[in-house]
């Protein structure tokens, strides 16, 4: 761990000032993932500027029937809150299925979108690793490969995103609210998280002098028909061999609107639009259930230990429609699978 | 009055432990503290070119970077860094000694700061240069280069015959990875320099004294010069039999300062001290129609470092178990670029038993048989190897309450049969085995006039309950209540103990207890009949107990006298004895405590998920002292076999020599949701021939059968036999495309 200097943001506006200042620097509101990284030595900010006191903690109904969430709501506020329960419960499922209780009342909401990859290569500073350091190799392509991503990799990385909640917020088509020195923009969920390529060093599309501000959910939330399963090598506290997050609006025994996003699977959350198109307009039933698992996962590609996903995603595909569909989600304190 | 052996009693050092109040090794303040932090090899085997540390001693608050080119001086023979545990023959690791690289992760610097987070920042900037040479960690690559060790159980009959001409053979090989202690408390050392070169050291250890005499001999000082404590052990399952290198780093930087340091590790350090070495175990079992083996090959190919030969007996544990009339064991090592390995709960049984035990259960799968009906059949009055009967051994009883409790009668054998709901059911058992032992150790009474006992030995408390059992048996034996007595320990200036493993400090601590209140008693009753009119004249020490703090003759309370009265009669102030544990050689019996687990899983049919809904642990072990610490060794040992069959696994990658997962997120082991209903029968077991208060210890014995229970009771979920630890999801599910999960191939051959 390096030393580093503290800083408090006064306000946003102020944020954006201190990181424009200081392109070694680091927001800090959680620190869930950020402390871990730089006792492994893999971030090494020279600066640390605390966000945690700006006002950024509302969860508030917005006009067009939404909800907006503040960048620093604590995960386990976010997923209690009667809003998300009532209207979002699978981004209440989805967020409860990730890391501990102590963990959710750390991590911020803007926090989570920012978790790096559990990669056991990026972690490590002895080994190479292209995200770490630009250009040094993946050492995961040939190395232990068992967590590692099948759809959307690079000849130079092959690493996930590990967030359960983002995989949620990508199904219900989320928007990102940033700030930055030109004033503010949002981001459509689908184009915040990147695929590796050749610049795997680069998770998102923030740019580095911009901060997260809020997080918007569209009116629709799914919450009649939805699921979010996770598949890990233990029952909780365990980052996703394969998640899925299925929200299905079915009306009149036929589906009308289909939402199918994958964790576990790729460097951002997965979603593939012609998947979904297949289930648009059908009858909820396994067979459909499975072409649009197979469509999704057409281009997947095992490694050497982690072909398994494949097969695994699609009957976790299949299996959580199937729980959306009958209306039995998922409940995350349960851990036998509905 | 009550006897408070064979109760539950609650920790004595519970409330320290909740409220704070126990120090353990890296909590000691002292004024002048210093604090080190470890610089890592990166590399797993070379040369350290050179070590640059001139940045990192610009940082301020840097005092001093220790390498091998600057640190104080050490000894040079292998026997100085020697210990009670180590290997025979070996040449133990001198951490900081050299500049070779012999395993990666290994300690080659140590940054002196005033503060932690100074140290470990500048621990950071070191700049180590090394010559690196090609290296092999990879067990599976060097399986043909290994080399049996010398002293294997003799075999018996020709096996080899015997299962070639046997009606029904199966042989099978079962792999165990590597699996880290993972204690939670980190390994510290605290180390003061007293200024006339004498030393108090606080270390995470499970023998104060065996660490007294490695430092005494690395360094060359005289026993009454280092002190080694270690009241409180945050978890050691065995990591902390030998010393281990925090002691050594924190010792030097104490020498080369003239002042206090501590060294605490990091969870990924501590991935550079031991492990339960990656062990292949090849079993062959040959058995008539009926059920009867007639021989057992089991061969064990384990990991060890270059520089020591570790082994433990994985081959032997049915000799034991089940009568054959040719049997043959092999323990073979291969020697890996690695640190050496070590004792990790029930080392050699909790492998070797899982492989026997799922050779077993493929057995009965292969004869049609119950394995439950399997185990009986075969059941061994007698330790083949040496042919004696055992001192006691109630697992026939083991089993029939296991079985009862489980409600095992209800199994249907066939593999997939049972179900529930979208989950396949199985049902399946397993035997454990482990050691009695005992070992000389010595403990001190002190009785003080105003009827406060204190009770005092150098053994450690490694979370076990020892502090507790140790004052109950006091109780007991001083006719006084627990909350009475004080009991002191992990101190290297206490009476002699062993090191805290192989299940036998209860056994040990509790007959030196018995014997020094004997002398205790002794001395009592003479102080009694000196004084006038005493209603002991005449009476024996036979004749007389300590009851209700007074010491009376048996079975006539009424001829008693308050001891704070016989001492003050007597003008004495304290009365101290101390006295060994003076076990008697029984060479006559075989020693061993038993286990009967029944395990039930739930396997979700379409995905491959495992839940291991219930285990029934019914556990024959001699005398329980105390039911409630006993029932939660128990308990930790099912949660780690649990972990054991499903979780834990190093993973190395060999193009680094590396572990890639050296810390707890990624290293699993058990969570609260993994652990359903667990529940813990001891089954009684008198046994007047082991010691004469029939005690065998529970420390070990909870975690044998466990994993293999559990891989049973997934292959009769799912047909599928996975026989490489642990059984993740992955390994159930043979990809089909659709539908059910592929029933795996048994190797049992018919003949």
């Amino acid at each position: 761990m390096n030393n580093f200097a503290y800083s408090r943001a006064a306000d946003v506006a102020d944020a954006v000032r201190q990181i424009a200042a200081d392109r070694n620097a680091k927001f800090i509101a959680g620190g869930t993932n950020l402390i871990d990284l730089m006792k492994y030595d893999v971030e090494r900010p020279v600066r640390l500027i605390d966000i945690t006191r700006l006002p950024l903690r509302a969860v508030e109904e917005t006009r067009d029937g939404g909800v907006r969430v503040g960048a620093l709501v604590p995960n386990s506020d976010l997923a209690y809150h009667p809003l998300i329960e009532a209207r979002y419960p699978l981004l209440a499922s989805a967020i409860l299925a990730g890391a501990s209780a102590q963990l959710r009342n750390m991590a911020s909401t803007g926090g989570n979108l920012l978790q790096r990859t559990r990669c056991l290569y990026f972690y490590d500073t002895a080994t190479p690793c292209n995200k770490r350091e630009p250009g040094s190799g993946c050492s995961a392509i040939n190395g232990i490969n068992r967590t590692n991503a099948i759809l959307g990799t690079s000849e130079a990385c092959i690493a996930t995103h590990p967030s359960d909640m983002c995989v949620a917020l990508a199904a219900l088509e989320a928007t990102v609210h940033v700030a930055g020195p030109s004033g503010e923009r949002c981001i459509d969920f689908a184009d915040f998280h990147r695929l590796p390529g050749d610049t795997p060093d680069r998770d998102t599309n923030l740019e580095s002098q911009e901060i997260i501000t809020a997080i918007e959910l569209p009116a629709k939330g799914f919450a009649e028909n939805h699921s979010y399963l996770k598949i890990r090598d233990r029952l909780s506290y365990a980052f996703a061999l394969v998640s899925v997050a299925a929200a299905l609006e079915i009306n009149g025994g036929r589906i009308r609107d289909a939402r199918l996003a994958l964790g576990g699977v790729a460097h951002k959350p997965w979603r593939d639009r012609e998947a979904e198109a297949l289930l648009q307009g059908a009858v909820p039933e396994r067979t459909v259930f499975a072409k649009a698992a197979d469509r999704l996962l057409r281009d997947a590609k095992g490694y050497a230990h982690n072909a398994f996903k494949i097969d695994l995603a699609r009957r976790a595909i299949i299996r959580t429609l199937a729980q959306a569909a009958n209306a039995t989600p998922q409940i995350q304190s349960v851990k036998k699978i509905r | 009055m009550t006897s408070s052996i064979g109760t539950a009693t609650s920790r004595v050092d519970g409330r320290a432990k909740v409220t704070g109040r126990a120090k353990y090794a890296g909590e000691f303040n002292v004024p002048g503290l210093a604090y080190g932090a470890v610089v890592m090899s990166t590399i797993t085997k070379g040369r350290i070119a050179r070590i640059d540390t001139t940045q990192a001693l610009k940082v301020e608050g840097v005092i001093d970077i220790l390498t091998h080119d600057n640190r104080p001086p050490m000894a040079s023979d292998d026997k100085d860094y020697s210990d009670d545990v180590a290997p025979e023959g070996g040449s133990p690791f001198r951490p900081l000694y050299d500049d070779r690289i012999r395993f990666n992760r290994q300690p080659i610097a140590l940054v002196l700061a005033e503060d932690w987070e100074t140290a470990r920042f500048a621990a950071t900037l070191v700049q180590v240069h090394y010559e690196v040479e090609g290296f092999a960690t990879d067990l599976h690559a060097e399986l043909e280069r290994a080399r049996a060790v010398d002293k294997p159980v003799k075999p018996r009959g020709d096996a080899s015959k015997a299962l070639a001409r046997a009606a029904l053979r199966l042989s099978a090989d079962y792999l165990i990875p590597a699996e880290y202690h993972n204690p939670m408390e980190p390994f510290a050392a605290t180390v003061i320099w007293d200024g006339d070169g004498k030393l108090t050291i606080h270390d995470k250890t499970q023998g104060v004294q065996n660490v007294q005499r490695y430092v005494c001999g690395i360094f060359h000082l005289k026993p009454d010069d280092v002190r080694v404590t270690s009241p409180f052990v945050g978890g050691a399952f065995g990591s902390g039999l030998r010393p281990q290198y925090e002691v050594v780093l924190a010792t030097l930087g104490a020498l080369k300062l003239k002042r206090p340091v501590r060294v605490v590790l990091t969870r990924e350090e501590m991935y550079g001290l031991s492990y339960r070495p990656m062990t292949l175990e090849r079993l062959a079992l040959g058995a008539s129609a009926e059920g009867a083996l007639d021989a057992v090959m089991h061969e064990a190919i384990a990991m060890t470092s270059r520089n020591e030969d570790f082994s433990r007996n994985d081959t032997a544990w049915a000799e034991l178990l089940y009568k054959s009339s040719n049997a043959r064991y092999v323990h073979k090592l291969a020697a890996l670029d690695v640190v050496t390995p070590a004792d990790m709960r029930a080392p050699g049984a909790a492998t070797g038993v899982y492989a026997l035990e799922c050779a077993m259960d493929e057995l009965a799968v292969a004869l049609k048989l119950d394995p439950l009906e399997l185990r009986l059949r075969c059941y061994s009055e007698r330790d083949q190897g040496s042919g004696q009967p055992y001192s006691s051994k109630q697992l026939r009883e083991c089993y029939r309450q296991g079985a009862e409790a489980f409600g095992w009668a209800k199994r249907n054998a066939a593999p997939r049969s049972m179900r529930d709901g979208s989950e396949l059911v199985g049902w399946g058992m397993a035997t454990g085995v482990w050691e009695a032992l005992q070992m000389p150790f010595a403990t001190r009474i002190l009785l003080t006039a105003n009827g406060h006992v204190e009770v005092s030995c150098a053994a450690t408390d490694i979370g076990t309950g020892t502090y507790t059992v140790m004052a109950q048996v006091a109780a007991d034996m001083l006719g006084a209540p627990v909350d009475s007595i004080t009991v002191k320990l992990g101190d290297s200036s206490l009476p002699q103990a062993q090191v805290e493993g192989g299940s036998w400090t209860a056994a040990s601590v509790a007959h030196a207890i018995a014997n020094a209140a004997d002398d205790l008693r002794k001395e009592l009753l003479a102080l009694a009949q000196t004084m006038p009119n005493s209603p002991l004249q005449g009476l024996k020490l036979d004749d007389v107990v300590l009851a209700d703090g007074a010491i009376a003759a048996k079975g006539d309370t009424r001829r008693s006298i308050g001891l704070a009265d016989v001492m003050r009669q007597a003008g004495v102030e304290r009365i101290e004895k101390e006295r060994g544990s003076d076990f008697k050689e029984d060479d006559k019996h075989a020693h061993n405590t038993h286990s009967a687990v029944l395990a039930e899983v739930k396997v979700d049919e379409e995905l491959g998920v495992i839940r291991v809904t219930r285990v029934v642990n019914a556990v024959a072990a001699g005398r329980i002292i105390n039911t409630k610490t006993a029932t939660s060794q128990i308990m930790g040992g099912v949660v780690w076999g649990i972990g054991m069959a499903l979780h834990e696994e190093a993973l190395v990658d060999h193009a680094f020599g590396r572990v890639m997962n050296a810390n707890i997120a990624e290293y699993h082991v058990p969570v609260n949701a993994d652990i359903h209903e667990v529940k813990v029968i001891f089954v009684e077991e008198p046994d007047s021939v082991i010691n004469p208060l029939g005690i065998k210890g529970v420390g070990e014995i909870g975690i044998v059968g466990v994993a293999a229970a559990v891989a049973n009771a997934v292959y009769h979920a799912t047909g599928t036999r996975v026989r490489d630890l642990p059984i993740t999801l992955d390994k159930l599910a043979r990809p089909t495309g659709s539908g059910d999960l592929e029933l795996g191939q048994s190797r049992a051959a018919k003949q």
